[in-house]
């Protein structure tokens, strides 16, 4: 058993092998059967770890609700962002340990469908799932049944919707939800979708308890969490972080720049935060106020002598590369709001009327895409246009600051594809 | 039809992944629906009482209206008295 005040947890007796079952069960002793899982779940407090921060008991609860006789519990380790590498680190450590928290939460729904999601860009992994759940359905047939799916690695294949799309119609599009809470099926069967970190906390909470879990972290984030901290460090790594510590130990860890212009918190729909903040604790409550979020666990980390506003433009202009192009707002505004930032950022006849365009264009843009891609992509603008106020203001008078020539990039975006060339299916 | 409720209000909707663009809807409501620059609709999102029959009116057009029924009117009922 884990000591209860001690890290690492999710990422406990890992090696450079993922943990075979029998490793895991005597690194992790074998679980006991708790009475009300669910009651547990809640009293832990865990808040999902794929980016919207939404309490996982409430959502088990809605799923348990609700009628059918083949409910799904759907593993979500797509990891679209490309700046994130939690869900890979975690499931190439200690694949059962994630299991072990999907079989719980099918137990607390009451599925019999387990669906594991990992993006088929990504043999290797896919490889120690597979693994292990050969490893699993070998040892016993009872339970749930265990399986591996490989959508494509798409930016919006990990939304919920467009996984369960894909689970039921082998199509990685997002659905229109018009009414929320909407309750994604596959087939007639309700499902529930949780991200790879958070199935690996349950897994935590059923074996120990909610009272062990809450011994790290702050009274209303409780637990740890997987920081991929990425951009201008001297090792990208990814590490784990007791909920609360202050963002400056996080960045010094991976032996970060200590005097960075920004970071980018929470993924590429997130938001830029300016480096004179990083003394703040690393949690959604204390992020609150500043306007950013954990998000999907993501920080890059941009030094002083790159641009701001290059970077966001490359990561906008791949963003909406990587829209679904099912909702005109998104098809066609995400590559205009990329299109302006481009005439800002680099020479152009109008950088002043391009301002004024991308301000104007992100009002009209927000809200009206079926999922929140567009709106993460405006996140994402609005917090560049505030953190780098200086530099867009000198952009559009024409004094061009030194890092815009520079060769070197510190956020990474993949190679853009054309657009007959995304497969979705 | 029977009686049509008059109290309560409505917004339009649209489906996003329906709409193309068409641009009939802001025809058919203008006063509902207004279009940006690529021709889309920008609806109005607060909700009109159902006693505004003209406008009412016009929303069932545009929905009826829509080449690829992605506008749909959203009913919502007043609050009852606790």
């Amino acid at each position: 058993m884990i000591p209860p005040n001690s890290l690492p947890r999710l990422m406990h007796a890992a090696s450079d092998r993922p943990l075979t079952l029998a490793q895991h069960e005597a690194a992790f002793a074998s679980s006991t059967s708790r009475t009300s899982l669910l009651d547990e779940l809640e009293a832990s407090g865990l808040t999902g770890r794929g980016g919207a921060g939404f309490p996982t008991a409430q959502k088990a609860r809605l799923i348990r609700e609700q009628r059918g006789h083949n409910k799904f519990m759907v593993v979500n380790a797509m990891e679209g962002e490309p700046a994130s590498h939690k869900d890979q680190t975690l499931l190439s450590a200690n694949p059962h340990l994630v299991l072990d928290g999907a079989e719980y939460l099918a137990s607390m729904i009451g599925a019999n469908n387990i669906a594991v999601c990992v993006a088929r860009d990504n043999p290797s992994v896919v490889n120690h799932v597979g693994r292990a759940i050969h490893e699993r359905t070998r040892r016993s047939l009872r339970g749930p049944k265990l399986e591996l799916h490989t959508p494509p690695w798409r930016y919006v294949a990990g939304e919920e919707s467009a996984l369960v799309h894909w689970l039921d119609d082998n199509e990685s599009l997002p659905q229109y939800r018009p009414n929320r809470p909407h309750i994604l099926k596959i087939g007639h069967g309700p499902a529930l979708v949780d991200n790879a970190e958070t199935c690996a906390n349950v897994g935590l909470i059923g074996r120990y308890g909610a009272q062990w879990y809450r011994s790290l972290g702050t009274a209303a984030t409780p637990g740890s969490t997987l920081v991929s901290v990425t951009g201008a460090v001297d090792h990208p790594t990814v590490v784990e972080v007791e909920l609360g510590t202050p963002l400056r130990t996080i960045l010094a860890t991976a032996g970060a720049d200590p005097d960075p212009q920004a970071v980018l918190l929470g993924g590429y729909g997130g938001s830029w935060l300016d480096g004179s903040h990083l003394d703040v604790a690393y949690d959604n409550e204390s992020l609150k106020p500043l306007g950013v979020s954990t998000g999907a666990g993501v920080i890059v980390v941009l030094p002083k002598s790159a641009c701001g506003i290059v970077e966001t433009q490359r990561i906008v202009h791949w963003m909406a590369n990587e829209s679904a192009r099912q909702c005109g707002p998104c098809a066609f505004g995400l590559p205009a709001l990329a299109e302006d930032l481009s005439h800002i950022a680099h020479q152009s006849r109008d950088p002043r009327g391009a301002h004024v365009r991308l301000v104007e264009r992100c009002a009209v843009i927000e809200g009206r895409g079926a999922c929140r891609h567009p709106d993460g992509v405006i996140r994402f603008v609005r917090s560049a246009l505030d953190v780098f106020a200086n530099d867009f203001s000198n952009h559009v008078r024409g004094s061009f600051c030194n890092g815009t020539r520079a060769t070197r990039h510190f956020a990474t975006v993949p190679s853009l594809e054309r657009e007959e060339e995304l497969v979705w299916e | 039809m029977g009686v049509r409720r008059r109290s309560g209000s409505f917004v339009l909707r649209v489906n996003p992944i329906l709409c193309d663009g068409f641009g009939h809807c802001a025809e058919l409501a203008p006063e509902l629906v207004q279009t940006d620059e690529w021709g889309y609709p920008i609806l109005r999102s607060e909700p009109v009482p159902l006693t505004d029959a003209g406008v009412f009116e016009s929303a069932r057009y545009a929905e009826r209206g829509c080449p690829r029924q992605a506008l749909h009117i959203h009913r919502i009922s007043e609050k009852k008295p606790q």
